[in-house]
C-alpha cells in the first residue's frame, strides 16, 4: 500500500500551482479580488464575477468533515491493496470543499462536523497529497 | 443532529406555458433488455425505434426530426434508417438528458423547426463491460470516483442533517423490485427481494449497497412525439405533455452537490403551474433512480414531504403499487427494470396513461409526473388526451 501507486491528477495550467504547492506542504486557494470568496477547482476566472480577477491564498488547511464514505467496490489497480478506504469531503474553513481521505482517524472516531487539519504525504508521480486528519 | 432548513427557491417560472398540452408522444418502443452482445447500441436502437413506428402507424421517411442519445454518431444511425430529417443532433450521454431531449423534441415541434420527432436512445453498456468509474479526473488521487460514490457522499450527509438511515432507502429498492417482479419484461422479474436482502447486500460505497445501484444492461428504447393535433389523426391514443420545468446549478465544485439539489427541485415545482393542475390530479410517478437516494431527494424537492422526512414517507409502501397513493417506477424503474436512463421510466408513464400495463397498471390514471434529481433539475407532466 503506497500512495505512489495512486491514480494521477489531471493537471492543468489552472491547477498546476495547486499541485506545485503540495510539494512544499501548503494548500493555495484562488481567492476572487471583488468578492473576497474563495473556490476551487482552479479556474480561469471567478466563479462569482466571471472575470479574471483573483489572487493565490495560503490557505489555513484547516476544514470540517461534511461528509465521508467507504468504497468497497475497487475502480484502481494501484488501490487495490487499500480496500476498503475512505473519502471526504471537507469543507476547508475558506468556504470551498475538497475530496480527500482520512488519516490517523479509528472508523469509531469519525464524526461528521469534526475539526481536521491537513497532512502531506508522497503521492503517484513525485506529486505529494494532500490528506486530513485530526486537529491533534 | 444539526437541522438546515432551506427556503425553496422561487419558481423558475409560474405563468401559464405556451406549450401546455400542444406536443404529444405518438408512438413508444422499447427492445427486449439483458445481455445482447451480438448486436450493439445501434442495432438496438433500429430495433426500437421500428417498434415505435409501428406503434404510431408511421415509416421512417415520415420523421423529419431526429435525437439520439448513448448511440455514437447521429449521421451514421439516420444512414443506417434511412432518415433525412430538417432537425437532428445528438444529446449527451447522462440520464439527465432524456429529459432535456424531450425538451427540444416538444420546442423543434412548437416552433415549426420539425413535424414529428424521433428520438432514439440505444445503451449496449452491459454487453461491452461499461464502468462507471476509475480514470484520471479531478479527485481520482484521492480513489473518489464514479456516480454512484457522489449519492453516497449526499446520503450520508442526508442522514447526519436529517436522521435518516440506510435502512430508510429499503421500501423504494422493495417497491420497486415488486413492480418489476409484476413486469414481464423486467431484467429482475421473478427475483423479489425483503428489506432483510436489502439491509445485508453486499456494500458498494458505503452507506450505499447493491440494491441501492441501478441495474447495467443493454437495450434502447424510442419515443415518437409530434403536434397533439398530429397525433389525434394517428392510431394510438395521445399522451400530451402538460408541463415542463427545469433548473440547472453548476456551482458545486466539481464536488458531490452539497444541498440535495433541494432549492433546484423545488423550483421546478413549477411545473403544476405550467400543467394547470397539482399533485392532487396526479396518479402516479416516474422518477430518475440511478441510486435510491434520489428517489427520496425527489419526492422532497417537489414537495410531495418535508426535506428530510422522504424516509418516513415511503416507510409504510406509499410508493408501491396496489398500496400506496404514489405508485412510483411501475415497470420497476432502474433498479430493478432496466437502466435505459430516464427514457424507459418515461415510456413506461406513457403506457400506463395509454392504460397498457397489465398486471402494472395504475387503475384509470390518468396523468403521471416524472423527476430527475441531477445537475439539471426537471420535472415533467404526461397526461392522457380529453
Amino acid at each position: 500500500m503506497s500512495l505512489a501507486n495512486r491514480p494521477k491528477p489531471v493537471i492543468d495550467n489552472w491547477n498546476r500551482p495547486f499541485w506545485e504547492a503540495c510539494g512544499k506542504e501548503f494548500l493555495l486557494l484562488q481567492r476572487c479580488t471583488a468578492t473576497g470568496k474563495c473556490f476551487f477547482p482552479p479556474a480561469p476566472v471567478s466563479p462569482f464575477t466571471g472575470r479574471p480577477d483573483w489572487e493565490w491564498i495560503k490557505a489555513s488547511g484547516v476544514g470540517e468533515l461534511w461528509s465521508y464514505v467507504v468504497f468497497h467496490q475497487g475502480y484502481f489497480d494501484g488501490m487495490k491493496d487499500e480496500l476498503p478506504y475512505p473519502v471526504a469531503m471537507v469543507k476547508l474553513a475558506e468556504g470551498p470543499f475538497l475530496l480527500t481521505n482520512l488519516l490517523d482517524l479509528t472508523p469509531d472516531q469519525v464524526k461528521i462536523g469534526m475539526k481536521l487539519r491537513v497532512r502531506f504525504g508522497e503521492g503517484p508521480e513525485n506529486l505529494v497529497l494532500p490528506q486530513f486528519g485530526p486537529m491533534g | 443532529m444539526m437541522t438546515v432548513v432551506k427556503e425553496p427557491a422561487a419558481p423558475a417560472i409560474s405563468a401559464p406555458w405556451a406549450m401546455r398540452d400542444k406536443i404529444a408522444f405518438a408512438g413508444i418502443g422499447t427492445t427486449r433488455y439483458g445481455n445482447f452482445p451480438a448486436t450493439d447500441s445501434y442495432g438496438l436502437g433500429c430495433e426500437a425505434l421500428n417498434a415505435a413506428l409501428d406503434d404510431a402507424g408511421l415509416r421512417p421517411q415520415d420523421i423529419d426530426g431526429l435525437i439520439v442519445n448513448r448511440i455514437p454518431s447521429y449521421e451514421r444511425f439516420a444512414e443506417m434508417m434511412g432518415i433525412n430529417p430538417q432537425f437532428c443532433l445528438l444529446t449527451e450521454a447522462p440520464g439527465r438528458f432524456s429529459g432535456v431531449s424531450l425538451a427540444l423534441a416538444a420546442q423543434a415541434i412548437a416552433s415549426g423547426a420539425a413535424k414529428t420527432v424521433a428520438l432514439v436512445y440505444g445503451n449496449n453498456g452491459r454487453s461491452v463491460r461499461m464502468r462507471y468509474g476509475g480514470g484520471d479526473s479531478q479527485w481520482s488521487p484521492w480513489g473518489m470516483t464514479s456516480p454512484g460514490a457522489s449519492h453516497a457522499m449526499m446520503w450520508r450527509r442526508h442522514m447526519h442533517e436529517f436522521g435518516t438511515s440506510h435502512a430508510d432507502l429499503g421500501p423504494v429498492a422493495v417497491a420497486f423490485r415488486h413492480h418489476a417482479c409484476l413486469n414481464p419484461e423486467a431484467v429482475m422479474h421473478g427475483r423479489p427481494i425483503s428489506l432483510e436482502d436489502h439491509a445485508q447486500a453486499r456494500p458498494i460505497c458505503e452507506p450505499l449497497k447493491l440494491l441501492d445501484y441501478c441495474l447495467i444492461n443493454d437495450g434502447a428504447v424510442a419515443w415518437i412525439m409530434t403536434s397533439a393535433e398530429r397525433a389525434r389523426d394517428m392510431p394510438r391514443p395521445p399522451v400530451l405533455l402538460s408541463g415542463y420545468a427545469r433548473q440547472d446549478a453548476f456551482h458545486y465544485g466539481s464536488a458531490p452537490p452539497d444541498d440535495f439539489w433541494y432549492p433546484t427541485l423545488s423550483a421546478c415545482r413549477s411545473v403544476y403551474d405550467r400543467a394547470g393542475f397539482g399533485q392532487d390530479e396526479i396518479q402516479g410517478l416516474g422518477i430518475y433512480d440511478n441510486f435510491s437516494p434520489t428517489v427520496l431527494f425527489s419526492l422532497e424537492g417537489l414537495g410531495f414531504c418535508k426535506q428530510g422526512e422522504g424516509g418516513a414517507f415511503v416507510r409504510d409502501g406509499t410508493l408501491r403499487l396496489g398500496q400506496g397513493r404514489w405508485p412510483t417506477n411501475t415497470s420497476g424503474g432502474h433498479l430493478s427494470d432496466s437502466y435505459m436512463q430516464g427514457w424507459g421510466i418515461i415510456a413506461e408513464c406513457v403506457r400506463q396513461l395509454r392504460h397498457e400495463c397489465g398486471d402494472r397498471q395504475i387503475k384509470d390514471v390518468h396523468a403521471m409526473q416524472y423527476i430527475c434529481a441531477t445537475n439539471i433539475a426537471q420535472s415533467l407532466i404526461l397526461r392522457r388526451d380529453r
